[in-house]
């Protein structure tokens, strides 16, 4: 598809020559770490355009603190360019490998087909073949959800469909690892690993140098950072709940569902709610954004994985209200379709950017040590 | 002056940093303002979106800024680039720039903080948070807040200051304000390119604008034909060397030229005309700049070969290659004869880092050129801005020839600058001279107004 390459060709010629500017400039230092990562470097290579655009957190400061940007002559939009080198880096590194190239989409479309056949495919057989009375009908005490659908057919299909996503994304990541070119040799992992935890863990890059970030205009606001945070610990405490679930079933033999003041649903109500409003908040953000600094064609891949993701808290919140109803079946199986479709689409989606974007920052931490070797060794020469 | 009924307390005629400061000190005074800005609304702020930092005055360390800067040695700076200044008015500067950070940051401008190591050291100087145009944007959005009227595309086209209150008259169709006072912040003349001309003549055909195109001087002029003293020098600009290749306005920071002092510098005849080592400082930039000014046609020629090609940041634009120093001066539109003579000369001087009997000689960085692909920039001199201005007392008002002020008449920013700066310029200063004394000019014109 010559066409595609020709696309491919602009948007990395575009974000080159904004970060020749911006490195020309320099005066965005403080928002975030993509600045001093490019200031220490002299020219911006292919492997380069991958990390930075990776390590950018799509923040838009840099937008509007911009001399440059539209409608000067120059007419840079460095977190637009960014955001479309990121999306193809997606496609670049995608496993297996005959689909590089081809996804992840930019649309919604992948993404809400594969979660439809997924919930298809859970709720179908179910209806075919187990009887209706059991599905429609009222269930309580432990075991209740596994008459429904039995545990093993829960665990062994989202067990194989997660193993499938992860092996999928390791593989990407590894190859994305190679796309951002050789990393800094003689730095020491951990110092770099913590550092780049922390940064992940709290979005330090979306502090915008204290004041914030422009996530909607030139007024500076923490909101983007806040439901961020929300969607990212509600998604950790529901792994919690299960993985504690788990424990309490397989350890214990105390089978689902718990009591409303158990670990499993203290933690899976409290992620839950942190899931619907951190994908709310951030969906009503992209809406009333500034339009200018926005990649327009990038927004249907992000707000698909909202809408999954708030399906799945949605839908799983219904489920505790409706747990002793006869609507439990259904509500049961609509949830485990839409986690099926989550789990299935991780290393085709949006998702794609949160294991990037970790290893964009370990990456940056690396360099950031690197540097700082090389500051001491420098010392030390010019004393010795 | 009674019997005139006004539109506005306070008028401010400017919508950089100095206008801004301006209309906030008059507004939080109790006056009612309008802010005339002559830019559309996405290219507000004057040369202030293309600044970067400000020279205060410390005595210890903040943390905005590293050390510390005490008054008498920022006197003593501002002394070596102008000597001529107004002693009593520097020393109030000086004194005031101390505070103007925590001001500045009251009023919604944010900075980076000095112990963050991405930052070039500086004991002198804050940095803005983003650059100027944060700046510029957090002051906008405090004036809004405060409730001061803002008129964007707002080109002034007259001052009327013989007749009753002050007057400005702008727009088409032309419209009168009237105001019970004035700040005039409207910078320099450097986008009123006949004007420029006049002082330099065709030289200055070949200048680039690196600010705002809307510093065209009209309320400069204005000003000095109604009697105000004039200070500073209507022939002096502060310039910098510029890649030939940027946009006529508003390059800003990006195409400054770095490594003129690796290579050689030819004029368009394919000689050298100035010591390339002499300065490798900060100060290169301007340096040159003003030799570029005055070279044939405006134009020099930075070279170097592939080895010091990698010495340096390159720019912005592509540098124009060859393989042989005869295709490249061919590219360059220079005789080869003359370009081959030069680089063979220059070459065959050089002894360790320096040349030895060559005309100009080259006293530092003297590397051979030698190794394919040679490469060049074309050089201009790129006009940040003039150095002519109003004579201000400490109250900010405008003086006139004999000495007395006009009635309600204030300065601030570049505009009045010369009277600390002269024809001279300390970088960092003139966002330090707009913030301090578009805060009194506000102050004073608020007072003024409502007496």
């Amino acid at each position: 598809m010559p066409c595609a390459d020709d696309d491919t060709e602009r948007i990395a010629a575009t974000a080159r020559r904004a970060l020749d500017i911006c490195n020309a400039c320099q005066f965005c230092d403080g928002y975030c770490a993509v600045f001093p990562a490019l200031k220490s470097r002299r020219l911006v290579s292919a492997n380069d355009l991958t990390f930075l655009s990776n390590l950018c957190h799509n923040c838009r400061s840099c937008y509007h603190a911009c001399q440059y940007a539209p409608p000067h002559a120059f007419d840079l939009n460095l977190p637009k360019s960014l955001s479309l080198v990121r999306q193809q880096s997606y496609r670049d590194h995608v496993w297996p490998p005959p689909l590089r190239g081809r996804l992840p989409g930019t649309g919604w479309s992948f993404v809400a087909a594969v979660t439809f056949v997924s919930v298809a495919l859970v709720v179908l057989p179910v209806l075919l073949w187990v009887p209706p009375e059991l599905v429609f009908g009222r269930h309580a005490g432990e075991g209740a959800f596994y008459r429904v659908v039995p545990w093993g057919a829960v665990a062994g299909v989202a067990g194989a469909v997660m193993l499938w996503s992860l092996l999928a994304i390791g593989f990407s990541v590894a190859s994305f690892w190679r796309g951002m070119g050789p990393a800094p040799a003689g730095v020491a992992l951990r110092p770099a690993l913590c550092d780049a935890l922390s940064d992940a863990a709290s979005l330090r890059n979306l502090g915008g140098g204290g004041a914030g970030c422009n996530d909607r205009d030139e007024r500076f606001s923490r909101a983007r950072r806040r439901f961020h945070h929300a969607l990212f610990y509600g998604v950790a405490l529901c792994f919690a709940a299960t993985g504690v679930a788990t424990v309490y079933d397989h350890g214990l033999g105390w089978q689902a569902p718990y009591p409303v003041l158990s670990l499993p649903v203290l933690f899976g109500s409290l992620g839950g709610g942190g899931m619907v409003i951190g994908t709310a908040g951030l969906v009503l953000l992209k809406l009333r954004a500034d339009p200018g600094p926005v990649a327009k064609g990038l927004a249907g891949a992000d707000c698909a994985l909202l809408a999954l993701l708030f399906l799945v808290a949605a839908s799983g919140l219904s489920l505790l209200a409706l747990r002793e109803t006869a609507a439990m079946g259904l509500g049961l199986l609509v949830h485990l379709g839409l986690v099926l479709g989550w789990f299935a689409t991780l290393p085709y989606s949006k998702f794609l950017h949160a294991p990037f974007r970790f290893a964009a920052l370990l990456r940056a931490a690396m360099e950031r040590q690197a540097r700082r070797v090389g500051k001491r060794a420098g010392n030390a020469r010019g004393r010795g | 002056m009674t019997g005139v009924s006004c539109d506005f307390d306070v008028l401010v005629v400017g919508g950089g940093s100095a206008a801004l400061c301006a209309a906030i000190a008059a507004r939080r005074a109790g006056a009612s303002v309008l802010l005339l800005e002559a830019a559309s609304r996405p290219l507000r702020g004057g040369n202030a979106r293309h600044s970067r930092n400000m020279r205060v005055m410390h005595q210890a360390p903040t943390p905005w800024v590293l050390g510390c800067y005490p008054a008498g040695d920022y006197l003593a700076e501002l002394r070596r680039v102008a000597d001529t200044a107004d002693a009593g008015l520097s020393r109030l500067f000086v004194e005031s720039s101390a505070g103007i950070v925590d001001w500045l940051a009251g009023n919604g401008v944010r900075f980076h903080g000095a112990a963050d190591e991405v930052l070039p050291y500086s004991r002198k100087t804050v940095f803005f948070l983003g650059g100027g145009k944060a700046l510029v944007n957090a002051l906008y959005a405090t004036v809004k807040e405060l409730g001061v009227a803002i008129r964007y595309d707002g080109e002034v086209r007259a001052l009327h200051l013989l007749d009753g209150p002050p007057a400005i008259t702008l727009g088409e169709p032309e419209v009168t304000v009237r105001a019970r006072s004035l700040v005039v912040a409207s910078g320099g003349f450097q986008g009123d390119c006949g004007w420029l001309r006049r002082e330099w003549g065709e030289a200055a055909d070949y200048f680039a604008i690196r600010g705002t195109p809307h510093a065209t001087g009209i309320p400069l002029r204005a000003l000095l034909a109604q009697g105000a003293t004039p200070v500073g020098a209507a022939d002096r600009c502060h310039m910098v060397a510029v890649d030939g290749r940027a946009p006529l306005f508003d390059g800003g920071i990006v195409t400054r030229l770095d490594g003129i002092a690796h290579g050689i510098v030819v004029d368009r005849e394919g000689r050298r005309f100035a010591d390339e080592g002499a300065v490798v400082g900060p100060t290169r930039y301007t340096v040159w700049g003003e030799l570029v000014a005055r070279c044939p046609g405006g134009v020099a020629f930075s070279l170097f070969d592939a080895v010091i090609g990698e010495r340096f940041r390159p720019s912005i634009f592509p540098a124009i290659q060859a393989d042989s120093i005869g295709d490249l001066a061919s590219a360059l539109g220079i005789a080869p004869g003359v370009l081959n003579a030069t680089v063979t000369a220059y070459n065959a001087a050089i002894t360790g880092e320096a040349t030895a009997g060559l005309h100009p000689p080259k006293t530092r960085l003297a590397s051979p050129i030698l190794i394919p692909p040679f490469g060049a920039y074309p050089v201009r001199a790129g006009v940040t801005s003039t150095c002519l201005g109003v004579r201000v007392d400490e109250r900010a008002r405008v003086l006139r020839r004999d000495g007395a002020a006009f009635d309600g008449v204030h300065a601030a920013g570049v505009i009045m600058a010369p009277n600390i700066l002269g024809g001279g310029y300390l970088a960092g200063s003139a966002m330090a001279i707009s913030a301090v004394f578009g805060r009194i000019a506000g102050r004073e014109a608020a007072v003024h107004a409502l007496r």
